[in-house]
C-alpha cells in the first residue's frame, strides 16, 4: 500500500478527517455557547435584584443603578451582549463569579481539579467493570451470571444517583462509621495540612456511586455487542475448528467489539459529568457540579455560563479523542477516512 | 404477558390516582406524632413536623408520575416529527437535525435542565418543559434510522412506483410500522423522565419546598440523615425506584407484544 503511492493520499484523508472533526466540534462549541447565553438571556430573573439584592438596588442613587445596569448590559441587545461576551471570553476572560467573587477561570479551575479526581476514578472504574460484566454476560448469554448483571443493570438504571449516594452515606458514614460524611478535606484543617490519603478518603463514597451507576449503560451496550459477535460466522467457524472458548472471545470477541467499547467509554463522559452534580451535592464536595448548582440556585449568570462550556467541551473533546482512537485502533478507519 | 401489563399499569394509575387525593393529608402536621419510625398505623414513618412519610411519598410519586408522563408524551412526539423529518427530508434537514441532536447531547443532561429551568424563571413549568423538551434526541435517532431502512424495502419503492403520493405512502405504510416503534420509545423516556425530574427538583429547581415531590424529600431528608432518621429517604426512594423498574417491565411487555421476534433477545 505504502509502495504504490495510494498511502499518501491516506494520510491526506486521514489529516483531512482530524480537520473536519476539529472544525466540527469547534462549531458544536460555539453553538452551545449561543444556546446558552439566550437561555439566560431569555430568563426573567432580573441579574440586578438577583445579585444585588433588592434592598441594596433601592438604597442606590440613580447614577449607581445606571453603571450597574450598564455593566450588566441591561439596555444592550442580546446579540450585542453576547459579541460582548464572546469577544472577552475568547481573550480568556471568562468574567467575574457574583458567588465567589473570583474570576471565572480560576473558580472554575479549582471546582474542576477537585471534580476531576472523582470523575477519573468512576470513569475508570465504570469503564472497566462495565465492559469486563458486559463481556461476561455476553458470553455466557442465559445463563445465571447473565441474568446477575442484566438484573443489576435494570435495577441501577431505574435508581436516581442521588438516592443512592443517599444509601451509600447511610451505610459507610452513619452505621458503619468508616468513611467521612462529606466535603473534599477533614473539616476545620489548614489547606497546607491536607494530606493525599485525605482527599482520596473523601472521594471515596463519591467516586464509588458515580463507579456504580456508570457501569450499567456500559455494560448493556457491550454485552449486546458480544451477543452480535459470539453469534457470527467467524465465531462459529472458530468453534468448528475447535478453538477454545477463552481464546474465540480474545481473539476474535475483544477485537470487534473494541470499536463500541471506546465510544461508549467516551460517550459517558457526559454522564459522569451529570452524576457527579447530584453527587457532589449529596456529599457536600465542593467540585465543578456543586457550582454549577450554586450557579443555578444563586442566579450568576457568568459562572453558569462558563461551567457550561467548560462541560461541553470536555464532553466534546472526549469524542473527538473517541474519533482519533478509531483511526489508531482500527487501520480500515485511516484507509477510508471516516467512521463508518 | 397481557396480564403483567395491566396489573402494573393498573398500580401505577392506582398510585397516581391515591397520591393524588393524599394532597390535603400529605400537608397535616402534627408534633404529637413527630419522628415515629415506620410501623403501624404510620408505615413509612413520620417526619421532624410529623407528616405522614407514606402520604407524603404516595402523592410525590403521583406528581412525578404525571410530569413523566406529560415529559414522555411531548418528548417523543418531537422525536417522531424530527426523526421522520430528518430521514425524508432530504440531506440538509437531515444533517440540521444530527447536528441538532449532537449538540444537545453535548451539554450534560443536568446542567441543560439547571440552564433552561433558569431560562425559564424556576417552577414547575421549568421543571416540565426542561424535562419535556430533552428527551427525545434518542429516540429520534432510533426512528430516523427506522425510516431510513423502510425506504429502502420493497414495498415502500413499489407503492412509490406505483404512483402513490409521499403523503400516502407515510400514512398508509409507514406509519403503521412505526407506531409500535413509538409507542415502546414512548414508554421506555418515561424512566429517564422521571428521574431527571426528581433529579432536578432534588438540587432545587422548581417545586417549592412545601410540596411533596419526591426530589424534594429527599433533599430535606439529607438534613436528617446524620441523627439516624434513615426512614425518611430510604422508603420515598425505594418507591420511586419500584415505579421506574415497573414503567421499564411495562416496556419491555409491550415491545414483546407487538414485535414477538424480540422476545428471543
Amino acid at each position: 500500500m505504502w509502495i504504490n503511492g495510494s498511502g499518501v493520499t491516506n494520510l491526506k484523508n486521514w489529516g483531512f478527517y482530524i480537520v473536519k472533526n476539529f472544525m466540527r466540534m469547534m462549531l458544536l462549541l460555539i453553538a452551545v455557547s449561543i444556546v446558552t447565553f439566550a437561555l439566560v438571556s431569555i430568563s426573567p430573573i432580573d441579574p440586578l435584584q438577583a445579585n444585588v439584592g433588592q434592598a441594596a438596588l433601592g438604597s442606590m442613587s440613580q447614577e449607581q443603578k445606571e453603571k450597574m445596569e450598564s455593566y450588566w448590559g441591561v439596555h444592550e441587545p442580546p446579540v450585542e451582549r453576547y459579541l460582548n461576551w464572546a469577544k472577552d471570553f475568547l481573550q480568556g476572560d471568562m468574567g467575574v463569579s457574583l458567588l465567589y467573587r473570583q474570576p471565572v477561570s480560576s473558580v472554575i479551575a479549582v471546582k474542576l481539579g477537585n471534580s476531576l479526581i472523582l470523575m477519573l476514578i468512576a470513569w475508570l472504574i465504570s469503564g472497566a467493570l462495565g465492559f469486563f460484566l458486559g463481556v461476561l454476560s455476553g458470553v455466557y448469554r442465559g445463563g445465571w451470571i447473565d441474568k446477575l448483571v442484566r438484573g443489576y443493570c435494570l435495577l441501577i438504571a431505574s435508581t436516581p444517583v442521588f438516592w443512592l449516594a443517599l444509601i451509600l452515606l447511610l451505610v459507610f458514614a452513619v452505621y458503619l462509621k468508616i468513611l467521612p460524611i462529606g466535603l473534599s478535606v477533614p473539616i476545620g484543617m489548614e489547606a497546607s495540612g491536607v494530606t493525599i490519603a485525605d482527599r482520596l478518603q473523601h472521594a471515596i463514597l463519591p467516586a464509588m456511586t458515580l463507579s456504580i451507576t456508570g457501569v450499567s449503560n456500559i455494560a448493556l451496550h457491550t454485552r449486546e455487542k458480544m451477543i452480535d459477535v459470539m453469534e457470527s460466522d467467524y465465531v462459529l467457524f472458530a468453534r468448528a475448528r475447535g478453538e477454545k472458548l477463552g481464546a474465540i472471545v480474545v481473539w476474535h470477541g475483544l477485537r470487534n467489539i473494541i470499536i463500541p467499547a471506546i465510544t461508549l467509554q467516551f460517550a459517558s463522559i457526559s454522564e459522569i459529568i451529570g452524576g457527579s452534580v447530584l453527587v457532589e451535592q449529596v456529599f457536600s464536595y465542593p467540585g465543578l457540579g456543586q457550582a454549577a448548582v450554586a450557579a443555578g440556585t444563586g442566579s450568576d449568570v457568568p459562572l453558569l455560563l462558563g461551567i457550561t462550556l467548560a462541560t461541553a467541551a470536555i464532553v466534546f473533546m472526549g469524542n473527538y479523542v473517541a474519533n482519533l482512537l478509531y483511526g489508531a485502533v482500527d487501520p480500515r478507519m485511516r484507509k477510508r477516512g471516516k467512521v463508518t | 404477558m397481557v396480564v403483567i401489563f395491566v396489573l402494573v399499569v393498573g398500580f401505577l394509575t392506582g398510585v397516581a390516582l391515591v397520591g393524588s387525593f393524599c394532597y390535603e393529608s400529605a400537608r397535616i402536621t402534627d408534633f404529637s406524632r413527630k419522628n415515629l419510625k415506620p410501623g403501624i398505623p404510620y408505615l413509612f414513618g413520620t417526619d421532624w413536623l410529623g407528616r405522614d412519610m407514606l402520604t407524603r411519598t404516595l402523592n410525590g410519586l403521583s406528581m412525578s408520575i404525571l410530569i413523566g408522563l406529560c415529559a414522555a408524551i411531548i418528548s417523543a412526539i418531537i422525536a417522531f416529527v424530527l426523526g421522520v423529518l430528518a430521514a425524508v427530508g432530504g440531506k440538509k434537514v437531515d444533517a440540521c437535525i444530527t447536528w441538532l441532536i449532537d449538540l444537545i447531547m453535548g451539554i450534560p443532561h443536568i446542567l441543560l435542565l439547571i440552564l433552561i429551568s433558569y431560562g425559564l424563571g424556576k417552577g414547575l413549568k421549568g421543571v416540565i418543559i426542561g424535562v419535556a423538551v430533552t428527551h427525545w434526541t434518542s429516540l429520534a435517532r432510533v426512528i430516523r434510522a427506522e425510516v431510513l431502512q423502510l425506504k429502502e424495502s420493497q414495498y415502500i419503492k413499489i407503492a412509490e412506483r406505483l404512483g402513490h403520493s409521499k403523503w400516502k405512502v407515510a400514512v398508509k405504510h409507514m406509519i403503521p410500522h412505526l407506531l409500535p416503534q413509538f409507542i415502546v420509545g414512548l414508554i421506555l423516556l418515561f424512566p429517564h423522565a422521571v428521574l431527571h425530574e426528581a433529579s432536578i427538583t432534588f438540587l432545587g429547581f422548581g417545586l417549592s419546598p412545601e410540596q411533596p415531590a419526591i426530589g424534594i424529600i429527599l433533599s430535606e431528608s439529607m438534613k436528617h440523615l446524620i441523627t439516624g432518621k434513615w426512614w425518611l429517604a430510604v422508603f420515598p426512594g425505594a418507591m420511586l425506584v419500584l415505579t421506574v423498574i415497573l414503567f421499564d417491565v411495562a416496556g419491555g411487555v409491550l415491545r414483546k407484544i407487538f414485535d414477538p421476534s424480540s422476545a428471543h433477545e
